[in-house]
């Protein structure tokens, strides 16, 4: 997938113009975060769950060699095989490898967001190799050809209107007649759709939520199953997955499931959490017969010991894009590729370059609420701020707006020159709109004046009135 | 108590009312206000655009300006937060800088939590006959935890009344430089703040930073909405005669 990111602005204004996806978000805004808070509130430990999530990532983070080797052990003890993957054309190689070595015609997914990542659907494609979707979201949005918006939820940017048009184009065996008015009966043609493609697939492939380093293991979690049919039933099961989602033992994996799903759903637990060792042993009544962990690095290891390491603690959760107003008002496909919301605006930039998606970490008022409510207290801000430093470093703002700061900032350094051109402007402008006590436009002001007025400053500095207030007084 | 007040550049020059209702109501608390003339502004359009240099330059200027003061107080949670959460950050790397940062972070306050925190602060000897709406700006809110202080000092007002809107705590769209960066997703998100306001029918809007401020009255009056915004100072101060609703004619 080509990212869009460097079109921000016009993505987000084809957001904010569309209808549909206006409705879709307002739905989501009051869904999401209302759930949270009620199951937050059901749990008196949650902050100190919050804390330790976070100590258990940094942790891991700290001593991410010895864990990787650790865990690339115990998959090799359990009878499967770690693939390291520097680059995306190498985690596609490596999974077209397994692919072709047992002639896979019809591959099955558990909505793996690495897979987005490095493209791999397209290369499958390219390959006469069919991936199909199980995730409900994720296969309406196949079959639609559009990225996810939404890290949980990739098809939260449709109403089930969308949703049932879609199905009819593309399910055209079915009786044109039939009623796809409500969810339940869009989820049942789905289901009924899928059944004879699980059965079918030659492999499955899942990400992973967390990869336990003591057992060699992976978890997912979802709520409709398809990740367990996904990964049991096809002769192969692939785990494309990237190399932070580590933890040290399966200790630390149930805590941080903890915090996983109240934040992601308002869930206590998802409905289904599957933990997978290896392929299956003997005597063991069903599995695949081989077990692969692809992991990604994409530059995720150069991140580490930098200003950016504390991102890699994020656990995918989504709470950072569902708390956002910049989210809620242009949606996730306006961040231009995989990763959206608060999240994406931080790691999108140390994967495509900051060149390329300068916008995202722009697109933020710090309002903090994304930091507010991150399960492992990413310092989402804080890092937005980072990645505009290094746009500013590399001089990739525009020519005017840097101009314009510069010479703020050497007014600013000087409080004389200061308070003398503030005193004196505040006077002019506070003459001009004193009549109707605000702007409709005002020349170089237009990026405040296209949507709001700008009200009139009342006429004189506050500094000019304290020098005067103190005259006064030592007169008296 | 010498307090030294950081007037803020938007109040400075666009409502300096605000700064003359903190003074009163920092003497009112007992505190002796002095106003030091070396300080511009606390710098965060520069650190939030990334330029750090000059954010670092106007922080050097700031910590120097408010030195030998017991606190440091400003009419904005924005401002104060940058000196009380983000000035030891920008010195991480600087050893000698580094300690007076951490120092003046350690007496900077936002105005009303200054009042009800530190002075003790119970009531207010002000009378506003009005329904309000209270807007909770994002850094008092979450950087500082600025909640209940005006709400507190807000309930004894003779004459007023508050009803809360639904999404109080959700940010505005201002933003400093993001709401003329990206002025279509500012207005969706200040659109929707308008309608919670609107939606309380309250007659006045409250809340404790300027720029959120100007964007609501910015907002509220392009549709020529009645309603009344103000910073919360104004009216605890007993001030809304000296000067017109913000955006208002004089």
């Amino acid at each position: 997938m080509l990212p869009t990111s460097r079109t921000f602005e016009a993505n987000a204004r084809a957001g904010l113009a569309n209808p549909i996806l206006q409705r879709a978000l307002a739905l989501m805004q009051s869904g999401f975060p209302e759930r949270r808070r009620l199951a937050v509130g059901r749990l008196p430990e949650f902050e100190a769950l919050r804390e330790i999530g976070k100590s258990i990532k940094n942790h891991t983070l700290e001593h991410l060699d010895f864990y990787l080797e650790l865990f690339e052990g115990k998959v090799l003890a359990s009878g499967g095989q770690v693939h390291w993957a520097r680059t995306p054309d190498e985690a596609r190689a490596a999974v077209l490898q397994i692919c072709r070595s047992v002639d896979a015609k019809i591959v099955t997914k558990g909505k793996p967001m690495i897979a987005e990542e490095v493209g791999l659907n397209e290369c499958l494609e390219e390959n006469g190799i069919t991936p199909v979707e199980t995730d409900l979201g994720e296969y309406i949005i196949q079959l639609r050809h559009e990225p996810p918006s939404h890290l949980i939820a990739p098809a939260i940017h449709l109403m089930k209107e969308q949703v049932a048009a879609t199905f009819r184009a593309d399910h055209r065996a079915l009786d044109p007649e039939r009623s796809l008015a409500e969810a339940r009966q869009l989820c049942d043609e789905a289901r009924a759709v899928l059944r004879p493609r699980f059965l079918a697939a030659d492999v499955g492939i899942t990400g992973a939520n967390f990869l336990v380093a003591e057992t060699g293991s992976s978890i997912i979690v979802t709520n409709e199953g398809n990740g367990d049919l996904t990964q049991t039933l096809p002769r192969v099961h692939i785990v494309i997955t990237s190399l932070e989602k580590l933890v040290p033992t399966l200790e630390d994996a149930a805590t941080l499931l903890r915090l996983l799903a109240r934040s992601a759903t308002g869930q206590e637990f998802s409905s289904y959490t599957t933990v997978s060792t290896g392929p299956r042993r003997p005597g063991d009544r069903d599995g695949p017969e081989q077990y692969h962990v692809v992991l990604l690095d994409n530059g995720r290891s150069t991140l580490l010991g930098g200003e950016f390491q504390e991102m890699l603690r994020c656990i995918r959760c989504s709470a950072c894009m569902n708390h956002c107003p910049v989210y809620a008002a242009v949606g996730g496909h306006a961040y231009g590729w995989v990763y959206s919301g608060p999240m994406g605006a931080v790691l999108t930039p140390s994967l495509i370059g900051i060149a390329d998606a300068r916008h995202l970490p722009n697109a933020s008022t710090f309002c903090g609420q994304c930091e507010n409510v991150c399960p492992v207290k990413i310092p989402l801000p804080k890092m937005m701020r980072h990645w505009r430093e290094r746009e500013f470093s590399q001089k990739l703002n525009p020519p005017m707006y840097r101009a314009g700061l510069s010479l703020w900032v050497w007014v600013a350094k000087r409080p004389a020159l200061y308070h003398a051109l503030v005193g004196l402007a505040s006077r002019a402008l506070g003459r001009l709109g004193r009549g109707r006590g605000r702007f409709r436009t005002l020349p170089l002001a237009s990026g405040w004046t296209v949507v709001r007025d700008l009200p009139a400053p009342e006429g004189r500095s506050f500094h000019s009135l304290w020098v005067q207030r103190r005259k006064g007084e030592t007169r008296k | 108590m010498r307090v030294a007040l950081f007037v803020t550049c938007l109040v400075d020059f666009f409502r300096p009312t605000v700064g003359l209702a903190a003074v009163h109501l920092l003497e009112k608390a007992g505190c002796t206000v002095e106003v030091p003339r070396a300080q511009t502004c606390c710098g965060q359009p520069a650190y939030n655009s990334g330029d750090r240099a000059g954010a670092k330059g106007i922080a050097v200027q700031m910590i120097d300006a408010f030195e030998g003061y017991d606190y440091v107080v400003a009419p904005s949670g924005s401002c104060a937060g940058m000196l009380g959460r983000h000035y030891p950050e920008l010195f991480t790397d600087n050893p000698a800088v580094l300690p007076r940062a951490e120092e003046l972070a350690a007496r900077s306050w936002e105005l009303v939590s200054f009042l009800v925190d530190v002075c003790g602060m119970q009531t207010v000897a002000a009378r506003w006959q009005r329904e309000v709406t209270y807007h909770d700006a994002c850094s008092g809110l979450r950087e500082l935890g600025v909640k209940d202080q005006p709400r507190r000092l807000l309930a004894s007002v003779d004459g007023l009344r508050l009803r809360e809107m639904s999404g109080a705590e959700v940010c505005c769209g201002f933003g400093g430089t993001f709401c003329v960066k990206y002025p279509d997703i500012s207005d969706k998100m200040v659109s929707d703040k308008e309608a919670d306001i609107a939606a309380t029918g309250a007659e006045a809007v409250l809340a404790g930073d300027l720029g959120c401020l100007l964007n609501i009255a910015g907002k509220l009056h392009r549709h020529n909405r009645r309603i009344e915004v103000r910073h919360v100072a104004e009216v605890l101060a007993g001030m809304t005669e000296e000067a017109p609703p913000i955006g208002a004619p004089q």
